[in-house]
């Protein structure tokens, strides 16, 4: 391992503290026993004692939940069914288009997306609220499911289902006996990261909530335009933490197929 | 595997010559046009029961388009394939009573040797007695009797080939499609699995179609041959009329290593060529019937073993004889080849069998030789 000058030492500390030095102080201050926010008290988890026994709170977080749960089930089955569409399908008319249109929300404004789809909602009627959310949300991120899932279908052996077309199997039981196990670990990281995307959104959700569906980064932004309170920072902290493990497996997942696929291709190339 | 040789069954096989006989794949003016390109180009073709039939030609041919077309995963742009008097258009490759052994194998990685195996019985819904039954006998077959429960990339790539094999075959089908079956193994591997494919097909009575861009293979286990080029068929024949009777210079060339001389016709009648030639500066004498006039420019396809090279002169010095210095020696151990300048020009190959067991040949670099041949030695071809 080669040891690092000076300078590139200098540059990773500094880096990481511009990164993560606003989140340590956050998770410190959650422990904080004093009331107030900027003076330390000492060492205490009474704020996350708080934290539970105060009800908007929890029900915000279990609206959250819900909403980034269905959400990311729903996103994930569309984004795959867009995926294969993009990549087993070769040349169809408007592919350049579809894949264009596909991959544009990544980059598309949060308070656009949010804008037209509030737009949307009053000109069709719908009674704004959890199912707009949810709605939204599977909007927003079902185009990370497509990006995740299609690049791992480009490196997929199409022989493979091929072969169990010839062997008697019919294309659609070839997807769920074939394609589906080999491209699982894809497609559960795509879960996640649906999962964790529509966790901390707060613009879309804004743009798009109605009465009664308040969701957690939006309870947490009202309460803390009214002054910081040290529960804030216990339940900012928990969503740190349920994001970080999330992430955390997706990557780990992603990686250990990425390593697989690798001995894979080397065996292959090997061959006898 | 089969104690006997199959020599006898495969020596009085040729039902292609039966005029009465029905094929069993029939392939009528099929075309495959991708865009502007044409793979296939209007090629009619037809493969009888039982036989081993080889689609031989270089890569870009069209031969595994063709192949592809049988197994239902292109569909052809115009012409029609049927099997067993079935018209296979419109018939998806889940329906076809075709199975194809992959180039890459595309053994499935989740799965056991086992369950890759009866994936294809499971498909047709047998009874789970028949095909714990059936995927034993399967891989008694193709000798992994105790690796049923190891995943693919648990096997070397000889095993996985067997895989593969007993995966296509465990349905029985009519025809089986194999597509570079051997390609991916080493040469000693390669040359024992021919011969086990060729015993296993007499075995099991299927017909095998194999694409492979190597001769060797089409030549040692194939009934016929079709030599493809540019989306057509060059010629199909068996292996030894492909060798010694090409219709073409590109055949020929295809086919094995060939010296092909230039000449002019100066006879042609009873049975006898003669060709003038400027590269040997004397006369060809050819034995065989062909459509050449006087005056054609045609070409002498003469197989480098068949050349007699010698330091002296031959008795009748003016008539299948080229003169020149041996230029290179290619020693391969069993043959040396002597590539020789003529004195007329060009080039010409004389490979020679080394029966004995000496390190100095007399015949050495830059020694003048006199190349000699007989007049059914070679071949005269206008194409």
């Amino acid at each position: 391992m080669k040891r690092f000058s000076t300078f590139n030492a200098v540059s990773l500390t500094a880096g990481f503290a511009f990164l993560y030095l606003p989140i340590l102080l956050l998770i410190l201050y959650s422990f904080n026993a004093g009331r107030s926010v900027a003076v330390w008290g000492g060492w205490s988890t009474k704020w996350y004692a708080s934290v539970f026994s105060n009800q908007q709170l929890l029900d915000a977080a279990w609206i959250t939940l819900k909403v980034a749960f269905l959400s990311a089930s729903v996103a994930t089955i569309l984004g795959t069914m867009a995926a294969l569409a993009l990549a087993r399908h070769g040349r169809f008319a408007g592919r350049t288009l579809f894949s264009g249109m596909v991959y544009a929300p990544l980059v598309m404004p949060e308070v656009i997306t949010g804008l037209s789809l509030l737009l949307l909602f009053v000109s069709i009627n719908v009674d704004r609220g959890f199912w707009t959310i949810v709605l939204a949300h599977i909007t927003f991120t079902m185009c990370f499911v497509a990006v995740v899932v299609q690049s791992r279908l480009v490196s997929f052996d199409r022989s493979i289902e091929e072969a169990a077309l010839d062997l008697g199997c019919t294309p659609f039981m070839t997807f769920f006996r074939i394609t589906l196990p080999l491209i699982l670990p894809a497609v559960i990281s795509s879960w996640m990261l649906a999962f964790t995307l529509s966790l901390d959104d707060l613009v879309i959700s804004s743009f798009t909530t109605g009465p009664g569906a308040t969701t957690l980064p939006m309870k947490i932004y009202s309460d803390v335009r009214l002054g910081v309170k040290p529960e804030i920072n216990a339940v900012c902290s928990m969503m740190v933490a349920v994001v970080t493990v999330t992430v955390i497996i997706a990557s780990i997942m992603t990686k250990r197929q990425e390593v697989e696929r690798e001995r894979a291709e080397r065996l292959a190339q090997t061959k006898s | 595997m089969a104690a006997k040789s199959i020599g006898p069954i495969r020596r009085k096989f040729a039902p292609w010559d039966d005029p009465s006989a029905k094929p069993l794949i029939r392939i009528e003016n099929v075309s495959k046009n991708f865009g502007s390109f044409t793979a296939v180009n209007n090629v009619s073709l037809d493969i009888f029961e039982r036989e081993f039939f080889a689609l031989l030609g270089p890569s870009g041919c069209g031969k595994t388009t063709l192949m592809r077309m049988l197994a239902g995963f292109e569909t052809p742009s115009s012409g029609s394939i049927s099997i067993a008097g079935l018209d296979l258009a419109g018939i998806p490759p889940h329906k076809r009573p075709v199975n194809m052994m992959f180039q890459s194998y595309a053994l499935f990685p989740h799965m056991t040797v086992e369950k890759n195996i009866a994936f294809g019985l499971e498909m047709e819904k047998l009874p789970k007695g028949e095909i714990t039954a059936r995927v034993e006998e399967m891989l008694k077959l193709v000798k992994l009797e105790g690796f049923a429960l190891r995943k693919p990339h648990q096997l070397s790539g000889g095993q996985r080939q067997r895989v593969a094999l007993a995966r296509a075959i465990a349905k029985r089908p009519k025809v089986l499609l194999l597509d570079e079956p051997l390609g991916a193994l080493d040469k000693k591997l390669r040359e024992e699995t021919q011969f086990e494919l060729l015993d296993l097909q007499v075995a099991l009575g299927m017909t095998f179609v194999i694409v492979t861009h190597d001769q060797d293979e089409a030549m040692t286990m194939a009934d016929r041959i079709a030599v493809m080029d540019k989306g057509q068929f060059v010629q199909i024949s068996r292996p030894a009329e492909l060798y010694e009777q090409p219709v073409s210079k590109y055949v020929a060339d295809f086919i094995g290593d060939i010296n092909l001389i230039e000449g002019r016709v100066e006879k042609n009648d009873l049975g006898k060529i003669i060709l003038g030639s400027d590269t040997t500066g004397g006369m060809i004498e050819a034995s065989g019937e062909s459509a050449v006039k006087n005056g054609d420019t045609a070409w002498f396809a003469l197989r480098p073993e068949k050349v007699s090279i010698s330091l002296s002169p031959p008795e009748n010095p003016s008539v299948n004889t080229a003169t020149g210095t041996v230029w290179d020696i290619g020693y391969v151990g069993d043959v040396s080849v002597y590539h020789v300048r003529l004195d007329g020009g060009g080039t010409m190959r004389a490979s020679i069998a080394n029966t004995r067991r000496i390190v100095e040949r007399p015949i050495s670099w830059e020694d003048k030789v006199f190349l000699t041949w007989a007049p059914d030695s070679g071949i005269v071809l206008t194409k």
